[in-house]
């Protein structure tokens, strides 16, 4: 018989999330998927999934949920305090429930968001072939509200592997690397040194699209409108007032702003647990290994 | 004429005259390590592996493809009803110094065409507005435009499918339903439709 988890409280935002939808873009499909795609495959794999697997990602942490049935969960992502049936767990390690127990999530010291999988997988139903929620294009599950119960699948790749795996580093002020966007030309020449001089802060405007900053304004040196073009994960899309906005993994398909820098693909999963009020660093990625 | 710009780890945006001629060609002869095309406006994102391709060898493979002729198919053309009730209706009719009912009757005269789509599932760019109708986009987008929305900005016009931040001009709604996961083909407004709106009393 197949397992259930049900939600006791979801925290301030949780939604399921497996590594998205591709293919859809040129009807105005993102991909969406985890924030911190690493952080999703980690937990799947400490559990025995495929990487591929839906799990809970939990902004800030407050996430409870209860199974039915013997369970074995990981958590990833975000320092968070953990207790299962009571008992203080790790996170980054397998965790067996046994049936009844209730998983409980603090808030998150470090980072922003938390990745639970369950062996077997969050079996919800698939929209346009992923188990992705995506908050802009309004698909897949809704976001999970107290009450809620979700399926748990058995597909599973194997047994649990590892007992603890290492924890991403948390820096106080994180370093994204960056690379020239494709409209860098619409920017004054100081553009690049203004993003890398080192003044920009996380707002509280930050959710599954983007992240705004605070900080130095890009000059234009083109005026006019930029035709509506495709966007991608990593963009620093600059409107009119001139401060980046960061996409993240539910960016908007096609965006009308000039991208003046990109985001390294293998930095994205330390943008996504940026918080609110943390200094961020942006530098140049090393030209050497840029290939 | 064809520009090749790098767009991050794995994609480039190609500047192409013939955007959906371009992704024919794409299409028909796909360059080695194509992931996904999304065409836009003025350009086609072409995402690769890295794993399979670089930047040099697929903007060569880009720029050598001869532009394929997309066969012109039977276009769907479909009538949406609008009640032309938008929260700037007035505000574009100052703005391109007509009355509120010329605006109207600008916007709901001419046959549209699907461009293409973004910015949000179903959200489909429409070909055709009246040049007078040209406005920039507000200068502060507003945090939430309601679904059915029907609005303009720059040569475009278009239906939210969905409530979502926009900083398009808001001239009317429609109840139609341009979006819709559970049918086999979602978007009403595919590229190359035709669409009508019909003025609602």
């Amino acid at each position: 018989m197949t397992g259930k988890v049900e939600v006791l409280a979801p925290g301030p935002f949780a939604t399921v999330q497996d590594l998205g939808r591709s293919g859809y873009a040129a009807v105005g499909v993102g991909r969406s998927g985890a924030a911190d795609r690493g952080a999703l495959k980690l937990a799947n794999r400490l559990v025995g999934n495929p990487e591929t697997h839906a799990a809970l990602e939990v902004t800030l942490g407050g996430l409870r949920m209860r199974t039915s049935e013997h369970a074995t969960v990981a958590i990833t992502g975000a320092a968070v305090p953990v207790r299962a049936g009571g008992r203080a767990m790790a996170t980054h390690a397998p965790i067996v429930l046994r049936p009844g127990d209730e998983l409980e999530l603090g808030m998150a010291q470090q980072g922003l968001r938390s990745y639970v999988a369950v062996r077997g997988g969050f079996d919800v139903e698939p929209v346009l072939g992923a188990r992705a929620t995506d908050t802009l294009g309004r698909l897949g599950p809704p976001p999970l509200v107290a009450g809620m119960t979700l399926p748990v699948g058995r597909r599973v790749a194997g047994w649990p592997a590892t007992d603890l795996a290492p924890q991403r580093q948390a820096f106080a002020e994180p370093v994204l690397r960056l690379r020239p966007g494709p409209r860098l030309e619409w920017f004054t020449g100081s553009a690049l040194s203004t993003l890398t001089g080192g003044g920009y802060t996380v707002t509280s405007e930050l959710d599954r699209v983007g992240v705004r900053f605070t900080g130095p304004a890009l000059t234009r040196a083109r005026t006019g409108e930029l035709p509506p073009e495709a966007a991608r994960p990593g963009a620093l899309q600059v409107p009119p007032s001139g401060v980046p906005i960061l996409f993240l993994a539910d960016h908007p398909v096609t965006g009308g702003y000039p991208v003046a820098a990109v985001v390294a693909e293998a930095d994205l999963d330390v943008a996504a647990q940026l918080r609110p009020g943390q200094r961020v660093r942006f530098t140049l990625r090393d030209r050497t290994r840029a290939g | 004429m064809t520009t090749v710009l790098r767009y991050g780890d794995s994609a480039v945006l190609v500047e192409v005259d013939d955007v959906l001629g371009l992704q024919a060609a794409c299409e028909a002869d796909p360059p080695a390590g194509l992931v996904e095309l999304v065409p836009a406006a003025r350009t086609l994102l072409v995402q690769f592996d890295p794993a399979r391709t670089d930047v040099a060898t697929i903007s060569r493979a880009l720029t050598d493809l001869s532009i394929v002729e997309r066969p012109v198919g039977e276009a769907d053309e479909v009538t949406l009803p609008v009640r032309y009730d938008g929260a700037d209706l007035a505000e574009v009719a100052e703005a391109s110094g007509l009355d509120v009912d010329e605006v109207v009757r600008r916007h709901s005269s001419t046959t549209y065409v699907a461009a293409f789509c973004g910015f949000a599932p179903g959200f489909a760019y429409l070909t055709g507005l009246d040049p007078a109708l040209h406005l920039p986009r507000r200068s502060t987008p507003r945090t939430r435009v309601p679904a059915g929305a029907v609005a303009v900005a720059g040569e475009y016009t278009a239906v939210y499918p969905h409530p979502s931040p926009g900083g398009w001009h808001l001239l009317g709604h429609t109840d139609a339903p341009v979006w819709d996961v559970d049918r086999p083909r979602p978007n009403l407004l595919a590229p190359g439709t035709r669409v009508r709106f019909e003025v609602l009393g």
